[in-house]
C-alpha cells in the first residue's frame, strides 16, 4: 500500500519563518500520515524547533500553510492547537517547576473535564509508575528523566492524535533514552500518530517509519528511516561512520 | 501603650499597602511588567466610591460594589488598549507607557474632579471606634476593617491561586507562558484577568485608603503606590506571600520610623531599609531568584 494515496494527519507546505531579519526556514514541505513515526534530523541550528515551534502556533509562518485532518490551522493561536489533537513536547522539557507533579498533569488536561482528568491521571500514573510515587513533589526537584516523563506524560493527558516530541533524548543517560524511546514505541502502539524531532539520529531512525533530514532551514533528504539509517551521506553527516 | 497603638497604626497601613502590592506583584509575576499606573486605579477607585456615596447617596456597600466593578473594567481596558499591543515590545517602552497611562489617569481625574481636594466621607465605614484598656488605646473602625480585609484578600488569592482552575492557569502562565499555551490555556485572556483582580483590589485599597487618610485629590494614589510598588520589592516581587509581609512591614516601618526617628525622614527611613535588604537579598524577602528561561 502506497502512503502517499492517503490523506495525511499533518501537512506542512511550503513554509517560510523568520526570527526578525533572520530566515530560519526556508520553504519546508513534509507530511506525517496517521499511525505512522516519521522524525525529523538535523544538526543543532538546523530548524527543527522553529517548525514545531510554527506548527503549534508559537510563532507565525510569513508563507506557507499548515493543515491538521485536512483542516488549515495556519493561523490558529497555540492555545487552540491541543483541543485540534496537536499536543508538543518542547524542547528542554518546559515543566512547570514550581508546580507539583500531580499539578502538572492537571494542567495538561487544562481544556478537558474534572472527570476525564481523573482517569488520564491514572492513565499515566500505571504507565510511568515512577511519576505516581512522586506525584506531590515539587516538579523542579526531579531527574531529568523524570521530568521528561512528566513534560511526555503532560503532553499526553489531552489524549492527542499527534504527539511531537523535541529532542526528548537530550542530556538524558543511555539507559534513560532507551527507556524513553521504549515509551515513545508503546505510546505509538497506543495509536498515538508520532513526529519525533531528534539530534541522536541512530535512534531516532531505528524506531522512525520515515525521515526528513533538515539542514539550515531545508529539508535535504527524504525517504524511509530504513533507507536513511543505511545511506552513505546520513551516516557520514549524523551518525559519525 | 504608645508602642502598641503604633503597632496598630503601622500593621493597618501596612495593610494597605500589602493590598496595593498585591496588584503590582501579581501583574508583574503573570505579564512580566511594571504596571505604574496601578496607584492611580486606586485614586480612581476612591474617586467613584465617594461620588457613590456622595451624589447618588447610595449605601456604602453599593460604593464599594461600584468602584470595583468600575476599576476592574479600568483595568481591563488599560491593559487591553495599552499594554496589549506591546507584548513583544522592549520592556522599556512598556514602563514608559505604563508611566504616560500613569499621568493620563491622573490628568482624567483633574478634569472630571479639579484639584480642590476632596473629604473623603466617613460613612464609608461606620462602624464605631473601638476602646481598650480604659480609654487608653483606641482603634478606629477604618483600622478594623483594613486590617480583617487584608487578610480576607490575602486568605482568598492564596485559595484561588492554589485550587482554582483560573489560579492554576495564572501560576502558569507566570513560568512559561509558551508551554502555557501549549496546555490550551488562552494567556492573554489569563493577564486580562490578572488585570481584573489587581484593579478591584486597588479599589478596595483606594476607600481603605481614604477612610483612614480622608484627603482625596488626583494626586493621592502616587505616594501609596510607589510605597506599595517598593512593599513588593521589599517582599519579593511575583510572590503573593512577599506582598503581604513587604507591606505589612513597611506600614510598620514607616509608622514607628516617624514616630520615634524622625516625621521629616520617615519616607527615607523606609527607602534606606529596603535598600540594605535588596543588598543582602537581591530577590526581596519572599522571592526565589531569578532563573534565566530561554
Ligand atoms: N529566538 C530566536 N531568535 C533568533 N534566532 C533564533 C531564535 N531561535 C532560534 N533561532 C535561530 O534559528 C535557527 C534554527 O534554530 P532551531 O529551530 O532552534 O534549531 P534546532 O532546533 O534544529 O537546533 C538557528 O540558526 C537559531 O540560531
Ligand atoms: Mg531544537
Amino acid at each position: 500500500m502506497s502512503e502517499e494515496k492517503r490523506t495525511p494527519l499533518l501537512d506542512v507546505s511550503g513554509i517560510h519563518v523568520y526570527y526578525g531579519a533572520i530566515h530560519a526556514i526556508k520553504g519546508v514541505s513534509f507530511q506525517v500520515y496517521p499511525d505512522e513515526i516519521v522524525t525529523l534530523i538535523g544538526a543543532n541550528g538546523a530548524g527543527k524547533s522553529t517548525t514545531l515551534n510554527t506548527i503549534t502556533g508559537l510563532l507565525r509562518p510569513k508563507q506557507g500553510t499548515i493543515c491538521f485532518d485536512g483542516k488549515n490551522v495556519t493561523s490558529l493561536p497555540s492555545h487552540k492547537m491541543i483541543s485540534q489533537g496537536i499536543a508538543l513536547c518542547p524542547e528542554g522539557r518546559r515543566i512547570f517547576q514550581q508546580m507539583t507533579v500531580r499539578e502538572n498533569l492537571e494542567m495538561g488536561g487544562f481544556i478537558r473535564q474534572a472527570s476525564e482528568i481523573q482517569s488520564s491521571m491514572e492513565e499515566m500514573f500505571e504507565r510511568f509508575p515512577r511519576l505516581k510515587e512522586r506525584e506531590k513533589q515539587v516538579a523542579g526537584t526531579l531527574s531529568g528523566g523524570e521530568q521528561q516523563m512528566l513534560a511526555m506524560a503532560r503532553a499526553l493527558m489531552t489524549r492527542p492524535r499527534l504527539l511531537m516530541l523535541d529532542e526528548p533524548s537530550m542530556g538524558l543517560a543511555p539507559i534513560l533514552v532507551e527507556q524513553i524511546f521504549g515509551i515513545i514505541k508503546e505510546m505509538h502502539g497506543a495509536g498515538v500518530t508520532i513526529l519525533l524531532v531528534e539530534q541522536n539520529a541512530q535512534m531516532a531512525l531505528s524506531i522512525a517509519d520515515r525521515a526528513y533530514v533538515l539542514e539550515t532551514g531545508t529539508i535535504t533528504m527524504e525517504g524511509q528511516a530504513d533507507d536513511l539509517l543505511h545511506n552513505d551521506n546520513v551516516r557520514k553527516a549524523y551518525l559519525g561512520s | 501603650m504608645i508602642f502598641l497603638d503604633k503597632l496598630i497604626t503601622g500593621i493597618s497601613l501596612g495593610s494597605i499597602y500589602a493590598i496595593i502590592a498585591l496588584g503590582y506583584t501579581m501583574v508583574y509575576g503573570i505579564a512580566k511588567m511594571l504596571n505604574f499606573a496601578h496607584g492611580d486605579v486606586i485614586m480612581m477607585g476612591a474617586y467613584i466610591a465617594f461620588c457613590t456615596l456622595q451624589y447618588l447617596n447610595l449605601p456604602p456597600v453599593m460604593a464599594l460594589i461600584v468602584a470595583m466593578a468600575a476599576c476592574t473594567v479600568m483595568g481591563v481596558v488599560i491593559e487591553g488598549l495599552a499594554y496589549r499591543p506591546l507584548r513583544q515590545a522592549a520592556s522599556l517602552a512598556v514602563l514608559i507607557t505604563a508611566i504616560g497611562m500613569s499621568y493620563l489617569l491622573q490628568n482624567l481625574a483633574l478634569m472630571i474632579w479639579g484639584a480642590n481636594p476632596k473629604s473623603f466621607p466617613g460613612t464609608m465605614i461606620s462602624i464605631p471606634t473601638l476602646s481598650l484598656f480604659g480609654g487608653q488605646l483606641k482603634i478606629t473602625g477604618a483600622t478594623l476593617v483594613t486590617i480583617l480585609a487584608n487578610v480576607v484578600i490575602m486568605v482568598g488569592l492564596t485559595l484561588f491561586t492554589s485550587r482554582a482552575k483560573t489560579g492554576k492557569a495564572m501560576r502558569c502562565v507566570s513560568e512559561d507562558r509558551g508551554a502555557a499555551s501549549l496546555m490550551g490555556i488562552n494567556v492573554n485572556r489569563t493577564i486580562s484577568i490578572t488585570f481584573a483582580i489587581g484593579s478591584a483590589l486597588a479599589a478596595v485599597a483606594g476607600i481603605l485608603l481614604c477612610s483612614s487618610y480622608p484627603t482625596l485629590q488626583p494626586t493621592t494614589g502616587s505616594m501609596p503606590g510607589i510605597k506599595a510598588f517598593t512593599a513588593a520589592v521589599f517582599g519579593g516581587i511575583g510572590s503573593i506571600p512577599g506582598a503581604m509581609l513587604g507591606g505589612l512591614l513597611l506600614g510598620i516601618i514607616e509608622i514607628f520610623g516617624k514616630a520615634y526617628i524622625s516625621t521629616e525622614l520617615g519616607d527615607a527611613i523606609v527607602f534606606a531599609v529596603l535598600i540594605v535588604v535588596l543588598l543582602v537579598r537581591p530577590s526581596g524577602l519572599l522571592g526565589k531568584p531569578v532563573r534565566e528561561k530561554v
